[in-house]
């Protein structure tokens, strides 16, 4: 087991740094100056000669990437330009933030989606399907940004039950933190439940009309026991697939629940770095949304070889 | 990560040291500012914040009148090359270090030198500036320039303490220690930028607020919501299209006021000109005449904004009245294409992707076209647009200008040969004459005579054609009393008032 996951380490290396050789040429053919977005409306030339020495701005582009590579070994990610702080500082500051959206997001998604989906498929063709699909359907068709809104128009404004928007720090205040929380994780949660329900509604399907199922139903096991401990655990497999590249992405921030709910996380980082040019900083959240990426589907592997006996023999 | 951790046991501190009944006042902003150093910094927000944070040698009134505030009086002498300053006396920072003429030495010697600084172009004029007293400040100017005193009302003119300025170099912008109503508690990254009383302050008796938090939401419908949902005290920028739902609301004030800035149209008219409305005047005159201003203003910004044809707005005094906002003349506008020579003129006009200033090109798209204009909008992000105008890739570009207290801050940057801003590329040696005439001159009227002789060469040349001026508007919660709003779109907190 540990050989098996040592070896998916090793194999993430190359991974990374293909990433960040293709986001750091990306990001060079963008239009648009770094410096001349930071000198401010005055743009003074003398300001923007001394940036663009202070940021090596004017080296050729191999040797600012080697720079960069060299810095980021040593676990320097550089400096941001627009605030001036360390990018890992900037990092460190959002990553609890967009750890706990994707968590509360995940939550809702599995709390709405799986149910809904076993559901779907024990009931298959009924009202009970169909309703879930319109369900599933909805969420996926809404966009975040009206739902954001009209949520936060009904419950903050209207009825004033939860915070407009803002973040509180979880360990500051969990209730207060838990509330800002809710609607966010709501609003990104839904949509992921759709996709959700769907596959497990599928990944159900091909399960019970297996032959080893209706021989469970012929022994007389319960209904019940047939669809969760028969059914659902065989039909599992895909289903954590898709929620560690689910959980993966809502890693990498999301941009519009982010900007409506005023949550300081990696979304809204990236999207200011990208609009000011902040190269250090798109740079520095590329990479470290990657290792989220790596690292979710390691322990999506992992969960295989947990969940399916076979799979553990093969190892 | 220990900062991490100490951070939330200092904010806790801090809010237990504050009295009960402590009044909070929670202001939204449309964005996060950038690093909180007078300067090093660039954004509109940040200079909000610093309206609260750091006081200035002198302050705008809202008549646009320069006042004092940590110089009591001034004089100039030596034709204009010399201002000296009285400082006022008793003041200190929030670090305890008292202000004196060695403080504003050291701050505007750093401005003038810090290699980050973006104050330089600002200063430029000021050879040195010495302590003649205690409490007296010489500045002595390379040549006359009577907008020093503008300069100094704003960033250039803000006191932070020598003793955290020395101790942070660079980074002073992480805990800004300056001499303001308000003193620096914490700030996350675009989440919030937290001050309270100083106690110390030389005006505190006109400070009945004890704690505020600044909050960067940049969506302006969620900044609305937030403030009807109780969560905001006080929102600044609200679109021009929520005025009627803020105006209509019983529970919230609405405030506003024609800003400094202006909305424009350049035309590349330099050495990269290529273009028929680049090389020929009686095109541009054209474009400009077959605008109708007064509907592209009343449709887009609802009202709240006024139509211009100048870089001062029809109420400012520095409006030249012998070039009235021009009524929309779409015949004279297809004679002047036809004298020119053309039937349909192509252009190419580069606008940012934001919705409303696309909206706005949307309509004299369509206005021109019946003029003979063939318009193709070429949307961008920011960035970008900055970067094209600036090296003078472009036909046609559409850019705003937030606005300056000196006249010479809305004209003589943009169209003067060697100006930084000068993106339409426009270079008339009568024109630099006057504009650097009328920044040299103490006497109003003889600025007035200089502006006016420059813009009627610049109204016939065009290389640029203003349309309208914003408003800036607020809206603030009905307890909360006592704003009054600046030209400059500052949130000034002496005098506010909030009602528990």
């Amino acid at each position: 087991m540990y050989s098996y996951i040592g070896k998916r380490v090793l194999v993430a290396i190359p991974t990374l740094l293909i990433i960040s050789i293709f986001v750091f040429s990306l990001q060079k053919l963008l239009p648009g100056d770094p410096v001349l977005a930071l000198a401010g409306e005055d743009r003074d030339p003398q300001t923007i000669e001394y940036l663009r020495e202070k940021y090596h701005l004017n080296d050729p582009v191999p040797v600012q990437y080697i720079r960069w590579v060299g810095s980021a070994l040593q676990g320097d990610l550089g400096i941001s330009l627009k605030t001036n702080q360390p990018v890992l500082k900037l990092i460190g500051d959002k990553l609890p933030v967009t750890i706990q959206l994707a968590v509360m997001s995940i939550a809702f998604a599995f709390v709405i989606g799986i149910p809904m989906g076993i559901l779907a498929a024990v009931k298959k063709n009924t009202a009970l399907d169909y309703i879930a699909n319109v369900v599933a359907l909805s969420g996926l068709s809404i966009p975040n940004f009206w739902l954001g809104i009209m949520l936060i128009l009904l419950v903050s404004v209207k009825l004033g039950w939860l915070p407009a928007s803002g973040y509180q720090p979880f360990f500051d205040d969990p209730l207060r933190s838990i509330q800002t929380m809710l609607m966010p994780a709501f609003v990104l949660g839904n949509a992921l439940a759709a996709t959700l329900m769907r596959h497990t509604r599928s990944a159900m399907l091909s399960v019970l009309s297996a032959d080893y199922i209706r021989t469970a139903r012929a022994k007389g096991v319960s209904e019940w026991a047939v669809v969760l401990q028969h059914t659902f655990r065989n039909a599992v497999l895909p289903i954590v697939t898709l929620s560690a590249l689910l959980f993966g992405d809502l890693l990498a921030g999301a941009v519009l629940t982010e900007q409506i709910f005023t949550i300081p996380g990696f979304g809204k980082l990236i999207v200011d770095a990208v609009f000011t040019r902040d190269y250090a900083v798109v740079q520095g959240v590329v990479l470290c949304t990657a290792v989220g990426f790596i690292v979710m589907n390691l322990i999506a592997d992992v969960f295989y070889v947990l969940l399916n006996p076979r799979m553990r023999a093969a190892l | 990560m220990r900062t991490a951790k100490f951070l939330p046991a200092l904010v806790a501190g801090a809010l237990l040291a504050l009295p009960a009944a402590a009044t909070e006042l929670k202001i939204g902003l449309q964005d996060d500012a950038d690093m909180l150093d007078p300067a090093q910094s660039q954004t509109f927000v940040g200079r909000i914040v610093y309206t609260a944070l750091c006081d200035k040698l002198v302050d705008l009134s809202p008549d646009l009148k320069i006042v004092p505030q940590l110089a009591t009086e001034w004089a100039w002498s030596d034709g204009g090359k010399v201002l000296t300053m009285k400082l006022r006396e008793g003041v200190k920072f929030h670090d305890g270090t008292p202000f004196n003429a060695d403080a504003v030495v050291y701050d505007v010697t750093r401005s003038m030198t810090l290699p980050e600084s973006k104050r330089k172009s600002e200063l430029k004029s000021v050879e040195k500036v010495e302590a003649s007293g205690e409490y007296e400040v010489k500045f002595t100017l390379k040549s006359p320039d009577v907008t020093l005193l503008a300069t100094l009302s704003d960033r250039a003119g803000m006191m932070i303490s020598p003793t955290a300025a020395k101790a942070e170099g660079t980074n002073f912008g992480n805990k800004p220690v300056c001499s303001g109503p308000f003193k620096f508690v914490e700030r996350v990254q675009q989440d919030r930028i937290v001050l309270e009383k100083f106690q110390d302050y030389w005006n505190k008796d006109n400070i009945f607020i004890d704690k505020v938090t600044y909050l960067p939401i940049p969506d302006t419908t969620v900044r609305l919501a937030n403030l009807r949902a109780g969560d905001l005290d006080m929102i600044e920028r609200v679109a021009a299209s929520d005025a009627a739902a803020v105006k209509a609301d019983p529970n919230l004030t609405y405030q506003s006021v024609v800003n400094l800035g202006w909305l424009a149209i350049y035309f590349n008219v330099g050495d990269k000109a290529t273009t028929p409305i680049g090389k020929d005047k009686r095109l541009r005159q054209a474009f400009s005449l077959a605008i109708d201003r007064e509907a592209a203003n009343q449709i887009v910004y609802e009202g709240t904004s006024v139509a211009g044809d100048q870089p001062f707005s029809p109420q400012s005094p520095w409006f030249d009245k012998n070039f009235p906002v021009p009524a929309r003349d779409v015949e004279k506008a297809k004679a002047l294409v036809k004298e020119a020579g053309f039937d349909r003129v192509p252009v190419e006009m580069i606008v940012t992707n934001n919705p409303v200033t696309q909206q706005m090109m949307q309509i004299v798209q369509s206005m021109v076209a019946e003029a003979g204009f063939d318009v193709s909008l070429k949307a961008t992000e920011f960035t970008t647009l900055l970067d094209e105008m600036t090296a003078g890739n472009y036909q046609v570009g559409r850019s705003d200008w937030s606005g300056r207290a000196d006249p010479d801050g809305n004209i003589h940057q943009f169209l003067t040969c060697k100006a930084a801003l000068n993106d339409a590329k426009y270079c008339n040696p009568e024109v630099d004459k006057l504009l650097n005439a009328a920044r040299e001159s103490p006497d109003e009227a003889v600025r007035k005579q200089n502006y006016d002789a420059a813009m009627a060469i610049i109204q016939d040349d065009m290389p640029m054609t203003w349309i309208g001026h914003q408003s800036w508007i607020w809206a603030m919660n009905k307890k909360v009393t006592g704003f009054v709003p600046n030209p400059d779109g500052m949130i000034r907190l002496a005098g506010v008032k909030k009602a528990d």
